[in-house]
This record gives C-alpha cells, sequence and structure tokens, in this order.
C-alpha cells in the first residue's frame, strides 16, 4: 500500500515536471510569457476570494509568487542608475537592488486590484526576432476614455525573457527614477541614495 | 440685464497672437539656459509647488474626493463626458492642423453624435458605439510642427506644464465654446466644475506620486515631460539616451 503510495507521488511529480519542462525548454516568446502572465494574475485577482476580500497577505504573496520571478531586478535598478551604476561597489549595488524592489513592491501591489475588470489587448511583437531587448505592447481599453498604451521592456536572460521596464502611458518607469536617483546621488552619493531608498521603504511599512 | 462677456472677439485674437509669438520666443532660448535645459527655473518652480502642495491637499484634493463621494456617478460622467467632448473638438481642430485626417474625421464624428444625440456632449453615445477618443491638443500641434517645448513650468492651481503646452491650453481656453455663454455666473460655474473635475479625475494619481517617489517634484516633471513627447510622437518618441 504504502509503496504504491509512494509510486503515484513519484509518477504525480514527474508529470508536474515534465508539464513544466516544454515552457523551460523553448524559451516561450516573450509577448506570450507578458500575455500569459499577465492573464494569470488577472484570472487570480477575479476568482480568488482572498484577495478580492483585500487580505494583504495574500496579495503579497500572489505577486511574489506570480509577478515578481519575470522582473530582472538587477537590469530594472541598474537601467534606473544610469552611468551612476558602474560607480557602486558590489555591495551598493546589491543594497540598491533589494530597496529598488522593495519600494516598486509596496506601491505597486496597491495598484493590482485595477486590474480586475480592465481588457487588456496585446499587440504583436514588432521586429528583429533575435533581440535580446524588446518592447511588448498592450493597451488597456476603458470605456469613454482614451485607451492607456502599457509596455513592458524585456531583456533576455539564462531563465527566460524577464521584464526590465514597465511603461505606462508613455510614463517609462525607469526612466523617471533615473532622475530621481541621480539628483539623489548628487546631493549625498551612492550611500545618500540607499539611505533615502531605506527610509522611504521604512515609512511606508 | 446682460452680463459682459471678458473679452471682446478682437482682444481675445489679439492675446492669442501674442501668446504664440511669445512661445516661439521663450522655446527659442531655453536650449542655452545653465543646469537643466528642461527647467532653466527650477528654483522658481520648486517654490511653487511647495506653494501649491498644501493648497492642493488641505484644499482642492478635499473638494475633489467630497464630489466624488457624494455627487452621483451619472451626474459626474455626464459632467466628465461635457468636457471631454470640448476636448474632442479641439482633437479635430488639432488632428487637421497636424493633417492627421483619420484621426481628425474621427473625432468630428464623435463631436457630431456627443453634442447633438448626446445632449450637448453629456452622453457619449460615440464611446458606446466603439469611436475611440483621440487625443489631440495645441501642444501637441506645436510639437509636431517642430516648436520646441521651451522651459518646464510648474503653476500653482494648475500643474506641471511647458512655454509650449502652456501656451496651448491658453489657445483652447480662449477658443473655447464656454467662453460664448453670455451669463457670467452660468460660465464661471461651468469653469468651477471643469476644474473639479480634472482634480477628480487625478485622485489616484497623486496618492501614487507621494507613495512611489524619493522627490515629488522631480517625479512630476520626468513624468509629464515623458507624457508630453509620447503624445507629440503619436506613442513612438525616439528613445531618449542613457544619461537623459
Amino acid at each position: 500500500m504504502k509503496i504504491l503510495l509512494n509510486a503515484w507521488r513519484g509518477l504525480a511529480g514527474l508529470a508536474i515536471v515534465m508539464l513544466a519542462m516544454p515552457v523551460a525548454l523553448a524559451q516561450e516568446a516573450p509577448d506570450v510569457m507578458v500575455k500569459r502572465v499577465a492573464n494569470e494574475v488577472q484570472q487570480i485577482i477575479r476568482t480568488d476570494p482572498k484577495v478580492q476580500a483585500g487580505d494583504q497577505q495574500r496579495i503579497r504573496e500572489v505577486i511574489e509568487t506570480k509577478l515578481l520571478p519575470n522582473f530582472d531586478f538587477e537590469r530594472m535598478t541598474a537601467l534606473a542608475m544610469g552611468r551612476n551604476w558602474r560607480q557602486a561597489t558590489p555591495e551598493q549595488q546589491k543594497q540598491l537592488i533589494d530597496q529598488f524592489r522593495a519600494l516598486l513592491v509596496r506601491t505597486y501591489s496597491g495598484a493590482l486590484s485595477q486590474y480586475r475588470d480592465q481588457v487588456m489587448d496585446f499587440k504583436p511583437l514588432r521586429g528583429d526576432p533575435a533581440a535580446t531587448d524588446v518592447i511588448v505592447r498592450s493597451e488597456v481599453v476603458r470605456p469613454g476614455q482614451v485607451p492607456v498604451q502599457i509596455d513592458y521592456g524585456l531583456t533576455k536572460t539564462a531563465s527566460g525573457w524577464k521584464a526590465s521596464d514597465v511603461i505606462v502611458g508613455g510614463i517609462s518607469l525607469v526612466t523617471n527614477y533615473r532622475d530621481e536617483f541621480n539628483g539623489q546621488i548628487k546631493s549625498g552619493g551612492i550611500d545618500g541614495l540607499i539611505k533615502t531608498l531605506e527610509s522611504k521603504n521604512q515609512g511606508l511599512k | 440685464m446682460t452680463a459682459q462677456p471678458s473679452f471682446t472677439p478682437a482682444i481675445r485674437h489679439l492675446l492669442v497672437m501674442g501668446s504664440v509669438v511669445a512661445t516661439l520666443a521663450l522655446s527659442g532660448c531655453a536650449t542655452t539656459g545653465g543646469g537643466r535645459t528642461d527647467d532653466p527655473f527650477e528654483p522658481v518652480n520648486r517654490a511653487m509647488y511647495a506653494i501649491n502642495d498644501p493648497i492642493d491637499k488641505y484644499v482642492f484634493k478635499p473638494i475633489a474626493q467630497a464630489y466624488v463621494d457624494y455627487v452621483p456617478p451619472i451626474i459626474r460622467t455626464g459632467i466628465n463626458n461635457y468636457f471631454n467632448n470640448i476636448d474632442d473638438l479641439f482633437s479635430v481642430v488639432n488632428g487637421l492642423l497636424q493633417g492627421k485626417l483619420d484621426k481628425a474625421g474621427n473625432d468630428m464624428g464623435r463631436v457630431m453624435l456627443n453634442t447633438f444625440p448626446g445632449i450637448l456632449g453629456l452622453i457619449d453615445v460615440a464611446s458606446d458605439l466603439g469611436i475611440p477618443r483621440g487625443n489631440e491638443d495645441f501642444g501637441q500641434t506645436f510639437g509636431f510642427w517642430g516648436i520646441p517645448q521651451g522651459p518646464y513650468l510648474f503653476v500653482p492651481l494648475f500643474g506641471p506644464t511647458t512655454v509650449r503646452d502652456g501656451t496651448g491650453f491658453v489657445l483652447r481656453v480662449l477658443w473655447s465654446p464656454t467662453t460664448e455663454i453670455p451669463d457670467v455666473a452660468v460660465r464661471n460655474v461651468i469653469y468651477g466644475l471643469g476644474g473639479l473635475d480634472v482634480r477628480a479625475q487625478a485622485l489616484g494619481t497623486t496618492s501614487l506620486i507621494s507613495e512611489a517617489s524619493l522627490d515629488p517634484y522631480t517625479f512630476v516633471r520626468r513624468a509629464y515631460l515623458q507624457r508630453r513627447q509620447y503624445l507629440v510622437y503619436d506613442g513612438n518618441p525616439p528613445p531618449l539616451k542613457d544619461d537623459e
């Protein structure tokens, strides 16, 4: 009996691994990836009773497990730092990545519920298929309003395509933070920027 | 008792022409300023931002919040539709000025549908029929024809703008059909509602800014300038260099 159960468990485990394999092996196309993740998350927002009730812990969990694995925070931080990135020590870089990630997760998790009833329309991918940096375009349609374009900047990594920028209605997150980071670095250096990010994150808790 | 309109048509046109000339002149000299080229008046702008912040926080934001909380959605939607319809009318004009005939035609159809069957714009019939809103304005037309944006400006009670966009906004106000309403009181109520509508639409944005930004002034400036650049290029702006 016990042997049977273990065998069944083993088989089930194998099946899960095999299901996951084609995705990892075939390197899902960037636009397919964004669309899949967006639809998955929207499905959770629509159906998960805890998310609907505003359970913060569950919302964080959804973000951590479904969204964040698809972001490349190191690249995002490097882009936002611009030429200052090379001036930072590895230790400073690590702190910057952690703090920037925390800031983004905290501020944008509140916006998650707004995706509930949005109609997302993904555009076909244009440009060079061999590129390692692409932009996936989508449009959010709201009745009676000008549609909002939401674009995702993606970079090819060893573990598939990862988002390194989000551009809402033409406003690139990375470009916006580059100005802010530059300003902080000019007045207090890289350590000053890290301190500002830390205290911002403390304040938001 | 007839109320006087505040500007006679002749004076209005003079003001318009004057503001266009001023834009061209100011935009031209903007690129030679020291420091940040897009914000040569940063110290003044920051002071204006600092003045605006508490006024907005303690006066305009609560009023807009009360408007959203107590006025039924159907009335707020009607008011929003009314102003959108006027924006659409200007979108027709600016689409034409940029030779974007498809867009202008679309917007013209919207204005016709919403003004007549839609009762002066109160009902957005066109959106129900699936006609998308264009989004052209005078600032974009100036940009399309190569006029530089000029210095960034932060105007208290109005918000972020540039010399180019601010001039466009002045034109829009001076030429708005609302100025033709002879009764000053009615006209002022409509202007007031317009301001309220704009502020109410932005309620979500302002709380995001305070959470997401390290320095709200810088954050607003970059977001505004990025957004305008994007609109001028109809969604395909040239990429920025790494350190811009």
